[in-house]
């Protein structure tokens, strides 16, 4: 039983994961309006937008959804976005603003049927709102596919990639693949949908997300789509993490913040503005695993969703790099993922639908100079989720990992000023992403319409330049 | 509220514990009040067991040394948290056993049905210690708010004495005997015969014990961090005989070469808060939280240590015989003793005086000596010597440190494990209790 979520005396309210528009970047803020914007333009300058984040009460796209293709996908994905009270599309009007453009390419087998969707969806990018998406569905290439068959479906990559480098004003462009047998309209991929067109994928650009398996068709609820689900999140006590127990804690989610003794007084500030309860572990515990489970179950009875978010970094040129620099970096970042995770799934409670999140980074995608230990660990997280992924799925379990770019957080303030303003600039949305935006990805993952999307790494980097 | 579901007393239950780490005065909580420490101690137990917005029965806890502004304090603090504004609270304050006292109250209240949950807490800061006026200027400035004419105004103002002028800090000096609470227990450990050994051997007990206590990890559910500090800040885990050996005495240096009370024995003045989340078995069911120990019995006592030949922290030897009678216990029916370190001297003459056959006989009442607790058993994860004595906050330190120690060690011989808690305080008075395991 969740007892803390019944109270209406609670005098802290998480509204600000959910409500107003958040303050961008002051350089965001300067080119937005005005003189600013003026003069950025003038001068060629960079021009960030101010991003669409998601809000609960807020509509799913700002505009109606333009749905393009001739297959009988096309027609089922037009009828799934009908039944979400959207505005759809499935002819171009010109000169009418829309709020998305979704391709939907399933049934496309060699390369020359790509011609007359994409120059459709050419013909209407001009009409794209600020904050637009263009999402396409289509289908993995397979190595026992047709080589003009895996052509084409692995054509739509470099389309989507190319297209979100092109979109401008906060738009981007993602793409949902569909695994051999996935209909289009299964609720996995439409739940990828779903999360691509809403403000939950503010800062992902240029990413794709794989549906395995059919997904849940349970009735889906999706003001509160973690309702009566009992997360724990490690590292909880501030930065993403603390953004992450938010986000989940807004989604319905009773959430336990674990974070290292050390950080208990924030990590007690985090606890109990979202009614959960805080816990305090170092995860790199042998017993940390079942000291989760043993907490989750006796106050809860219960546990569904571990986000590892837990982390450190112990910069340093691997030519001067140390062995508690190395150790200390892969036994928080890896091992004790690795440790924990077998504690889970070696628990029946959990491994029931049970979610596991890991919070991987572009240095492990990338590389990243004087972080080959860092890199290792998050590297690493990826190997883990592909391999782990088969363990869960017998089960109904998914393992995904979400990979930051620059995220605007009190460690990466600390960069120094010039090679901030560089770094936060390097990606396709041209700022730094925000903690929450990280989350939101994480909120995605664990939701119960998310049941076949696994081994995933999404990239939450507003297509940074380095890496895939 | 619930009504017992049989008539008569019910039990009360401690759920678990939070403090902040004690500090030494001055150092890191040097610019925190007693109503932020407090406010700390009561965010990290709401956190720990998943409280925020909740209402509790009532909320009783207070400190030795208090602003007068701080009338309210503890009403205050519980405002300034995360529980439900809709949670009474009081405050109360019996020197340095507050936080016993305040466990014992409220559990009496859940016992007999009148509420179903409870914290008690305490908090004192040495640091940001009320500073008055003196007596002399504080008549002046009274008299001047009560003038009407400019006139009468500059008479009074003229009164005023550089002397007047000089402030008055605390003092833990006792007002009737006007020696400090050192000198007192300097008496009372030459009295018993206390050796600076025997002393010193105990302080270092108290370090070792609890930095082993800190490195295995058992304060992590007991404790949450404040101001940049996550362990007491009196804590020398590095301490030995020989550099106690080396400390000069700081009390009782006019009994000259007997003098055997130093800084290295003696607790510091310390800044600290800790609570205590008590509750009625179906309380803590129906939220399904952990129920470490019950409160079986507690009971305050006093000497005469103004006329009397009681040492003024001697209370305690005299209410722990009353309240063991009581409950058909001995000393030998205990697995743990928790013997509060106001000095190490007081520990020891305690223990001397229930081992020695003429206090048994002429000042307890019995055939011979009260008896001898096993060492092994006493303060095992340290106490105040270590961890420093936040007056107020010390009870609520004990109570949630044996519950989860009695928890741990679950059943002993087919019975429950059971704890005695011993507090003396200022004025000549002790509070005891009895914790069983859960």
């Amino acid at each position: 039983m969740t007892p803390n979520n019944k109270s209406p005396h609670g005098k802290t309210s998480h509204s600000t994961t959910a409500g107003a528009r958040e303050k961008a970047d002051k350089y965001t803020e300067f080119v937005s309006a005005g003189l600013g914007r003026d003069l950025a333009k003038r001068l060629g300058l960079p021009q960030p937008a101010i991003l669409r984040r998601y809000n609960p009460q807020a509509p799913l796209v700002e505009g109606p959804i333009l749905v393009l293709g001739q297959g009988s996908g096309a027609d089922a994905v037009a009828q799934v976005l009908l039944d979400w009270h959207q505005d759809v599309r499935r002819h171009a009007t010109p000169k009418t603003k829309l709020g998305a453009i979704v391709a939907v390419l399933d049934d496309v087998q060699n390369p020359g049927e790509l011609s007359e969707p994409m120059l459709a969806v050419a013909g209407s990018l001009r009409d794209l709102n600020k904050n637009a998406r263009v999402v396409s569905i289509s289908r993995l290439a397979a190595p026992d596919d047709a080589p003009e068959t895996a052509a084409a479906r692995n054509a739509v990559d470099g389309i989507v990639r190319s297209l979100a480098k092109e979109l401008r004003a906060g738009a981007t462009a993602n793409g949902v693949v569909l695994e051999n047998g996935i209909a289009a309209d299964s609720p996995s991929a439409m739940a990828a949908l779903r999360f691509f067109l809403s403000g939950r994928s503010a800062f992902v650009d240029g990413q794709f997300l794989s549906a395995a398996s059919e997904g849940s068709r349970q009735a889906p609820n999706w003001e509160k789509p973690l309702e009566g689900n009992i997360a724990v999140v490690t590292g909880a006590a501030r930065g993403i993490g603390a953004a992450i127990a938010r986000t989940l804690a807004r989604d319905g989610a009773t959430v336990v913040a674990v974070d290292i003794p050390a950080a208990g007084d924030h990590l007690a500030e985090v606890a109990n503005e979202i009614h959960g309860t805080a816990l305090q572990l170092d995860i790199t515990n042998p017993e940390a695993g079942n000291r989760i489970l043993e907490h989750a179950m006796s106050r809860y009875g219960r546990l569904d969703i571990v986000v590892h978010n837990a982390g450190i970094t112990r910069d340093k040129l691997l030519a001067n790099m140390d062995a508690a620099r190395w150790d200390s970096v892969v036994a928080v970042n890896l091992e004790a993922q690795l440790r924990m995770n077998k504690a889970l799934l070696a628990n029946t409670c959990f491994a029931d639908n049970g979610r596991i999140i890991s919070v991987s980074s572009t240095s492990g995608i990338a590389g990243n100079r004087g972080q080959s230990n860092y890199a290792a660990s998050k590297a690493g997280i990826i190997g883990m989720v592909k391999s782990t992924a088969p363990l869960l799925a017998p089960s109904g379990g998914t393992v995904n990992a979400v990979a930051p770019g620059f995220i605007e957080t009190a460690m990466t303030a600390k960069i120094p000023f010039a090679t901030r303003e560089v770094a936060r600039r390097l990606n396709s949305l041209q700022q730094g992403g925000k903690p929450r935006d990280v989350a939101e990805a994480i909120a995605f993952f664990a939701q119960p319409q998310a049941a076949g999307v696994t081994a995933n790494i999404l990239r939450v980097c507003g297509q940074n330049l380095v890496g895939q | 509220m619930t009504t017992p579901t049989t008539p008569g007393i019910r039990k009360a239950v401690i759920i678990g514990g939070n403090r902040i780490p004690f500090a030494r005065t001055g150092g890191a909580y040097a610019h925190s009040s007693n109503q932020d420490m407090l406010t700390a101690a009561l965010d990290g137990l709401v956190a720990r067991f998943g409280l925020a917005g909740e209402r509790i029965g009532e909320v009783a806890a207070g400190a030795v040394l208090k602003h007068s502004r701080d009338f309210n304090l503890t009403r205050e603090a519980v405002l300034g948290s995360a529980l439900a504004a809709t949670t009474p609270a009081y405050d109360l304050q019996q020197a340095c056993a507050t936080g016993m006292e305040a466990v014992i109250g409220l559990s009496n209240k859940i016992k007999l049905g009148q509420i179903d949950s409870a914290i008690a807490g305490g908090v004192d800061s040495a640091s940001d210690a009320p500073i008055a006026v003196s007596e002399g200027l504080r008549a002046i400035l009274l008299d001047l708010n009560r003038a009407k004419t400019t006139g009468q105004k500059v008479k009074i103002l003229a009164r005023i004495r550089p002397k007047d002028l000089s402030p008055d800090a605390p003092s833990t000096g006792e007002p009737r005997t006007g020696l400090s609470m050192g000198e007192h227990q300097a008496l009372t450990t030459a009295q018993w015969k206390i050796s600076r050994e025997a002393q010193d051997e105990l302080a270092l007990a108290s370090h070792k014990n609890l930095a082993a206590a800190y490195d295995r990890n058992f304060f992590d559910d007991l404790l949450t961090p404040f101001r940049g500090l996550s362990r007491d800040s009196n804590l020398r885990a590095d301490s030995s005989m020989e550099k106690l050996a080396k400390l000069k005495p700081a009390f009782g240096k006019s009994l000259g070469d007997d003098a055997t009370m130093t800084a290295g024995n003696s607790t510091p003045l310390t800044d600290g808060a800790s609570t205590v989340l008590l509750a009625s078995e179906e309380w803590a069911a129906a939220r399904e939280l952990p129920v470490l120990a019950e409160v079986v019995d507690g009971e305050a006592g006093a000497v005469d240590f103004v006329h009397g030949k009681d040492g003024l922290l001697m209370a305690p030897a005299f209410a722990i015989p009353r309240m063991l009678a009581r409950n058909g216990l001995t000393l030998a029916d205990f697995d743990y003793f928790e013997i509060h370190e106001a000095f190490a001297g007081t520990v020891l003459s305690t223990l001397a005086a229930w081992e020695d056959e003429e206090f048994g006989r002429t000042r307890l009442g019995l055939d011979g000596a009260f008896g001898s607790i096993d060492r092994a058993k006493l303060n095992v994860n340290g106490s105040s010597l270590a961890a420093g004595h936040p007056f107020a906050a010390t009870g609520g330190r004990i109570m949630a440190t044996l519950a989860k120690m009695l928890h741990e060690r679950g059943r002993v011989d087919g019975r429950p494990a059971r704890g005695l808690i011993s507090v003396c305080a200022a004025g000549g008075q002790g509070v005891v209790a009895i914790l069983e395991a859960r």
